[in-house]
């Protein structure tokens, strides 16, 4: 009688590292961990000698030390006096304040051009992939230089002088110049603080309503109207306000004075330039993101919605739209990604942004340029990678959930 | 019966009448613009906006174009010529033509080289981009690389043939030894490759001759659009088997090799290309041995291959994703190993999936080597920003410039682009 028996257990033999998968793996991870550790020891063992032989030593102390250099577009308090770290805040700041603009613009121009090159008009349709052909094919720099060089072509200071100036400004209270856009700010007195909570309150009780009609109209059937409440709803309770404080908001409109303008904000050259070649160009990639999107709703789904009788805007905002912004949201968040990171180009038009005072002034001034380049490149990871986590969350809620 | 009713009538017609063509309203370009142009009062007006604007950009441009100026030597003469009309001073394209396309390198006569060089760019990339012509020609596309570094930088020709020797014997080497395992005939290869090129380098140093066919032209020299062509190309092409190894690795099983792949990736990924440049330029330098003294555009190249390899890696990845599981599966059972299986089933597939993503990437790699105007060197861009604008002769030709170099940018771009969706189409087997 025989019975089954282990196969005899084989010893172990140098060789079954190579050949047998079992142990195959580990061999090559080690193999893999001694290069990386033996080519980061090279590459670390260069660096120091390098710095030694150059008299260099990697050290942050220059954080605290005064910038002593100006930088024209901040906001918040900042002058040359102040530390090399403000002058980084200042510039993180510029590089957020631009990239959240652009991301604004550009979706806003992405989706029109997006939605009409889709359009039924021929001309229209054509127009747009002309516009996204040209954009896309074309290098975010030499936009941003030219239309750099389209604001410098823009009229200066000294044409709205005079009796007879050759420009008015615009509508009497914009100005364009050469150095930037003027436009108006607003003056806020005592009181209009409340003012600006009842606003909120009154945005806050437009969505609150439009949600009770809703379940109004699935509960009970009872059809209440939306626009004309929320049009009152937006606009008396801040203007009542607005009166009741004693008008404490005011308009601080730019004048010419002297060589210059004074008053309202000034958005400056650098900042207009950039700002605008990124929406544009960005808003290409996202006009291509928003058609694929909207294709990607197969044609059945029109249809359907089409049969259940409902109107051709309906349609859209029922149907199509929430099964496309499935499709379209994870592109148009990695393009606001490519905003951030194609903002570095600011440095090519003066653009004060991390990369220009961090990685520019500071870095020319002190002479630190591994810690510079450390911690510019900290900063975009980070911004990075917090974006990514945003885009994973999102991802997770809306994936289908399939069983 | 006819008969007898055609007594009964006045007049009956016996023959049919020709047709008729149909209404305007019905066919024809009246129709055709009533459907697609002014089918409801909303699309009127939009049309009628769109006109308008292609109207205003029409009235700017053409009188810009056609009443440009092409044979002066500077800016001020231009201005004579035009007299107050509005043209444009595109004599600074004739006179710079050399600075812009080629930098400033090479000598007058010289020219000859970089333009050979792109032309036969085209035809080593036959073969690889269009699948029905003779293999026979992947011999010269083999060759091209030396040939090409020889044209370009010039010097001793002994330098790239070394290169090249060294790669045959590789070969030979891992042709060898791959019968009896992927790992070992890649390894012998590369060190086969390494020593050879390691012995040869002395034998060259010593018989170089002093005298060169070809004049050496230094890396700092070479500028215009030629610098644009010469980072696009090589950093894609060296950039897609490294791709394609991230991928793997990024794909594999072995956590430690997993790791290192997907921080690389991510890490490349995160920060812009501006930053990357930056350590090609202050940084890089650092981490060779001491004394060591690399080019610029040596530097420049490894920097911007590492990112367009991140890149490439997460296009593939995606390719592998895509591919059914039972694919792998499939491999796992007819016994063949990993490097077999790769090779033969899997890269097959997936490389075709991820060519739209790779030939994007590339698209957006070639529009990227502009940046390197940032770190002062003088690409196109920087060639008209720096030298061009700066110069007396013609500080204020703006638009001629940038017009220039939107034109070149965009006729390449659009061309690989279209290439991509021709290939796209041919490849694709599925059924529809």
């Amino acid at each position: 009688m025989t019975t089954m028996t282990d196969p005899p257990q084989e010893s172990f033999r140098p060789s079954m590292l190579l050949n047998d998968t079992r142990y195959r793996s580990y061999t090559f991870q080690f193999i893999a961990l001694i290069v990386l550790i033996g080519a980061i020891a090279y590459l670390m063992s260069n660096l120091f000698a390098n710095l030694e032989d150059q008299g260099l030593n990697i050290s942050y102390d220059f954080l605290g030390e005064p910038a002593g250099y100006g930088i024209a577009q901040n906001l918040v308090e900042y002058d040359s006096q102040d530390s090399h770290m403000r002058a980084a805040l200042i510039g993180i700041l510029n590089t957020l304040l631009v990239a959240f603009l652009a991301c604004v613009t550009a979706t806003i121009l992405g989706v029109i051009a997006g939605v009409l090159r889709l359009s039924n008009n021929w001309l229209v349709a054509k127009l747009m992939s002309a516009y996204v052909e040209a954009f896309r094919n074309v290098p975010v720099l030499i936009w941003i230089l030219v239309i750099n060089t389209i604001v410098i072509s823009m009229p200066g200071p000294r044409a709205y002088r005079g009796d007879t100036p050759e420009v008015e400004m615009f509508m009497g209270i914009i100005a364009y110049t050469n150095r930037g856009i003027y436009i108006p700010a607003p003056t806020w007195g005592p009181g209009s603080l409340l003012v600006v909570l009842t606003f909120f309150a009154s945005i806050a009780a437009i969505i609150w309503y439009r949600r009770y009609a809703v379940k109004q109209l699935y509960d009970h059937g009872r059809d209440l109207p939306t626009f004309l409440p929320s049009l009152a709803i937006f606009f008396i309770p801040t203007i009542l306000m607005y009166f009741i404080m004693g008008r404490p908001i005011g308009v601080d409109v730019p004048a010419l004075q002297g060589f210059n303008f004074q008053g309202g904000t000034q958005i400056g050259r650098p900042l207009i330039a950039l700002w605008l070649a990124l929406s544009i160009y960005t808003g290409a990639f996202i006009a291509e993101n928003v058609r694929a999107g909207i294709q990607a709703v197969s044609q059945g789904q029109t249809e359907a919605a089409a049969s259940l009788g409902l109107r051709p805007n309906r349609v859209m905002n029922l149907v199509v739209l929430p099964q496309a912004l499935r499709v379209i949201i994870p592109p148009l968040i990695s393009q606001f990604l490519n905003i951030t990171k194609n903002s570095s180009l600011a440095i090519a038009v003066g653009y004060e942004d991390i990369t220009a005072t961090l990685g520019g002034i500071t870095l020319n001034q002190t002479g630190r340029a591994i810690e510079c380049i450390l911690l510019l490149m900290l900063f975009y990871l980070t911004i990075s990678l917090l974006i990514s986590a945003v885009m994973n969350v999102y991802n997770n809620s809306v994936s289908l959930k399939e069983r | 019966m006819s008969d007898t009713h055609a007594h009964s009538v006045a007049f009956v017609r016996t023959e049919q009448l020709p047709q008729l063509a149909p209404p305007s309203t019905a066919a024809g370009p009246v129709s055709w613009m009533r459907k697609n142009l002014f089918s409801n009062i909303p699309y009127s007006i939009l049309t009628l906006v769109a006109l308008y604007c292609i109207y205003l950009m029409l009235s700017g441009f053409v009188p810009w174009a056609l009443n440009g100026v092409w044979n002066t030597s500077n800016i001020r003469e231009c201005r004579e010529v035009l007299n107050g009309v509005s043209g444009g001073c595109f004599s600074v394209l004739t006179e710079r033509w050399n600075q812009l396309i080629f930098g400033t390198g090479y000598d007058r006569e010289e020219y000859w080289r970089p333009t050979l060089t792109f032309i036969l760019l085209f035809v080593a990339a036959a073969p690889i981009l269009f699948m029905n012509l003779p293999r026979k020609m992947l011999i010269f596309t083999g060759l091209y690389p030396f040939l090409a570094f020889w044209l370009i930088w010039g010097g001793t020709i002994l330098n790239p043939l070394l290169a090249l020797v060294g790669i045959v014997v590789g070969y030979l080497v891992y042709s060898r030894l791959v019968n009896q395992s992927f790992a070992m005939g890649f390894f012998g290869g590369v060190a086969a490759a390494v020593v050879t090129w390691w012995i040869g380098g002395y034998i060259v140093g010593a018989i170089a001759p002093e005298e060169t066919l070809l004049q050496a032209v230094p890396s700092r020299d070479m500028g215009g659009f030629m610098l644009n062509m010469i980072l696009g190309t090589i950093c894609v092409s060296l950039s897609l088997p490294i791709g394609i190894a991230l991928a793997l690795g990024r794909q594999s099983d072995m956590p430690i090799i997993k790791w290192i792949c997907v921080v690389f990736i991510e890490f490349i990924r995160g920060v812009p290309l501006i930053t990357l440049l930056f350590v090609a330029n202050v940084i890089l330098a650092f981490f060779f041995p001491p004394g060591s003294n690399l080019d610029l555009i040596l530097r420049v190249i490894i920097m911007i291959t590492m990112f367009s390899a991140a890149y490439i890696a997460e296009v593939i990845r995606g390719g592998l994703a895509a591919l059914p599981r039972g694919q792998y599966e499939a491999a796992d059972s007819l016994g063949l190993d990993y490097a077999q299986s790769m090779r033969l089933i899997i890269l097959p597939q997936a490389l075709k999936i991820s060519i739209p993503g790779i030939v994007n990437v590339a698209v957006g790699l070639f529009k990227d080597t502009t940046l390197v105007s940032v770190i002062s060197m003088f690409d196109l861009v920087g060639m008209i920003r720096g030298p061009i604008l700066a110069s007396t002769d013609w500080n204020g030709v703006y638009w001629e410039l940038w017009a220039f170099a939107i034109t070149l940018f965009f006729v390449v771009c659009y061309g690989i682009s279209q290439y991509s969706q021709w290939l796209e189409r041919q490849l694709a087997t599925d059924h529809r």
